[in-house]
């Protein structure tokens, strides 16, 4: 394990000589600044309209959180933006890219179950991305296996999905994600199947673990206080047909406070109140 | 009786340790896994060996427990092993190659859809066709010797481990399958890490049931012609109502099929370790 010296001081993001190339990056990137656009997009299910005329902008390496009522196409719009699905109407850009294979190569997705491989450890599991690149097991092993101990895994690396707990499996599931080295993050509901105190404490552990993480997070919870506290900007979305309500400009300070002092601010309360507001 | 653990959600930290059951020794476990029944079956040999004594049954009509094993120990050198290994011979043989072929075939038809939608009605309705009706035409087809018994244990076990194998492979959650595109997957990639894994409890279960019909196959292929194996022993010992040297081969017939279960089982568990810990897809 030579390389865990380096980890200590990389926070959360992957080094990029650590890690394999993911492909030529498309030039149709036209505006640096634009992460993901979307335009008047469209989504329905048979007569089931998800998501209708839904236009925002999230800006590159910005963090957005979506929250909604349950059932409100959030869970569409996060398939859509990775290319699992295909928009009925209207146009998405992921970084230049338009087509769903293009955005499938731009985005990383984290699901809210944490969906590790039963028959695979910890380790195997975390590091099944870079295998899918071609690289070989061991290899894959040697560049996963740093990374453990900052994510709180230490030793637990040959221990297989159902020895552990729900916070270390969602912990597995993200480093997972990590390790695909995309730029864009796609959290979908990441502890909704979590209890209330381990949820607490994974939302602070990921606060820290983004960081400063120069990436493109879209953040899809029903969960406002989870919004307001892990992201940027605050994106609410109503009921069936989905639409965007209202955006709200969290970008609360965080450095340095725990969980409990930033959901308990004055500001953090101003806030949720008008997210609830919107949410009716 | 759960075996798992209650999740504890608040330490975190902690692995949920599954609590290592109190280390009952081997014996206690098998007693109180198969205990009951093999109790039952000891007091329904009691019974059966009553029976005859006691109302006189002639052996020519029905063979006592006790008489079953004077004629396991009697005939076991001259008539029960050398009819032995061919049957044996047959059920592994004709399983071995069911095993490849079914497995292959749901493979195959699940990779290539349109294939699958073409096979799969006839392969149903294949089952229909009574396999004791195509013994007497494969034996003609394939002569007397190991050949078409062979093909007929193959093809009574090859339908459960086709369908299991193709319904295990359809029925892999579709999440992970999105999870692994997102995480640039190929289509084998996804077959290799995700599917095929995850269809292997259901492949092993089409096995054992396929395990129990192996015997049953290699019986018909040797009425339908034969002079050797335990099926043929069973007919050519009937015109002479050597009742007890029947069941004798009965009794072998059935340790064959249960021999083959369990090596499956065996097979299982050193492939699927995660399936008795209750981790499925």
């Amino acid at each position: 394990m030579p390389e865990i010296s380096d980890t200590k001081t990389t926070g959360g993001r992957l080094e990029e000589e650590s890690v394999v190339a993911t492909g030529p990056r498309s030039a149709a990137a036209s505006d640096d600044t634009v992460g993901i656009a979307f335009t008047g997009v469209r989504k329905a299910f048979g007569d089931v309209v998800a998501l209708d005329g839904v236009t925002f902008e999230i800006e590159r390496h910005s963090r957005i959180g979506i929250v909604g009522p349950s059932g409100g196409g959030k869970s569409t719009l996060l398939q859509l933006t990775a290319g699992l699905l295909a928009q009925d109407a209207g146009s998405i850009t992921v970084e230049g890219e338009t087509t769903t294979q293009g955005r499938l190569s731009r985005c990383a997705m984290m699901p809210q179950r944490d969906l590790l491989l039963p028959w695979r450890t910890a380790l195997d599991n975390a590091m099944i991305a870079i295998e899918n690149r071609g690289v070989s097991k061991r290899d894959a092993r040697a560049k996963t296996r740093p990374y453990f101990e900052h994510f709180g895994l230490a030793q637990f690396e040959d221990v297989r999905p159902d020895q552990l707990s729900g916070g270390m499996r969602q912990r597995v599931s993200f480093l997972r994600t990590l390790m695909a080295d995309k730029d864009i993050l796609l959290l979908d509901e990441p502890f909704g199947a979590l209890d209330s105190i381990t949820r607490g404490q994974m939302q602070e552990w990921l606060l820290r673990a983004l960081g400063d993480v120069p990436r493109t997070v879209l953040l899809v919870t029903h969960d406002v206080d989870e919004a307001l506290l892990l992201s940027r900007t605050v994106v609410v979305m109503s009921a069936r047909p989905g639409r965007v309500v209202t955006v709200i400009d969290a970008g609360l300070r965080t450095e340095g406070l725990s969980r409990r002092e930033i959901v308990t601010s004055r500001e953090f309360i101003a806030l949720k109140e008008s997210a609830l507001e919107a949410l009716e | 009786m759960s075996t798992r653990a209650p999740e504890q959600p608040a330490a975190d930290e902690m692995p949920v340790e599954l609590p290592t059951p109190k280390r009952t020794s081997g014996w206690v476990r098998f007693w109180r896994a198969y205990g009951l029944a093999i109790l039952f079956v000891l007091v329904i040999l009691v019974v059966w060996e009553m029976w005859i004594r006691i109302f006189d049954v002639p052996k020519y009509l029905l063979a006592s427990p006790t008489g079953i094993v004077t004629a396991m120990r009697k005939d076991w050198s001259k008539y029960l092993m050398p009819n032995l290994w061919p049957t044996l011979s047959e059920v592994l043989i004709g399983f071995a190659i069911s095993v490849v072929a079914g497995v292959g075939l749901a493979i195959v038809l699940h990779l290539f859809t349109p294939l699958r939608r073409a096979v799969y009605p006839i392969l149903i309705g294949s089952q229909t066709i009574p396999i004791v009706v195509l013994a007497p035409v494969l034996v003609i087809l394939l002569g007397y010797g190991l050949l078409p018994k062979v093909v007929i244990v193959a093809l009574i076990c090859f339908f459960p481990i086709v369908v299991n194998g193709l319904d295990g492979l359809r029925l892999v959650d579709d999440d992970f399958i999105r999870m692994m595109r997102t995480l640039d997957a190929s289509r084998w990639a996804i077959f290799r890490k995700v599917e095929f894994p995850g269809a292997l409890p259901s492949i092993f279960s089409g096995m054992r049931v396929a395990a129990t019909f192996a015997a049953i196959g290699a019986v018909f292929g040797e009425w339908a012609g034969s002079s050797v194996g335990l099926g043929y022993l069973i007919q050519a010992s009937t015109p002479n109502l050597q009742t007890a040297r029947i069941f004798a081969a009965i009794l072998l017939l059935t340790l064959i099929a249960m021999a083959l279960f369990g090596l499956v089982s065996l097979l299982e568990r050193v492939f699927c370790p995660w399936v008795s810990r209750g981790g499925a897809l």
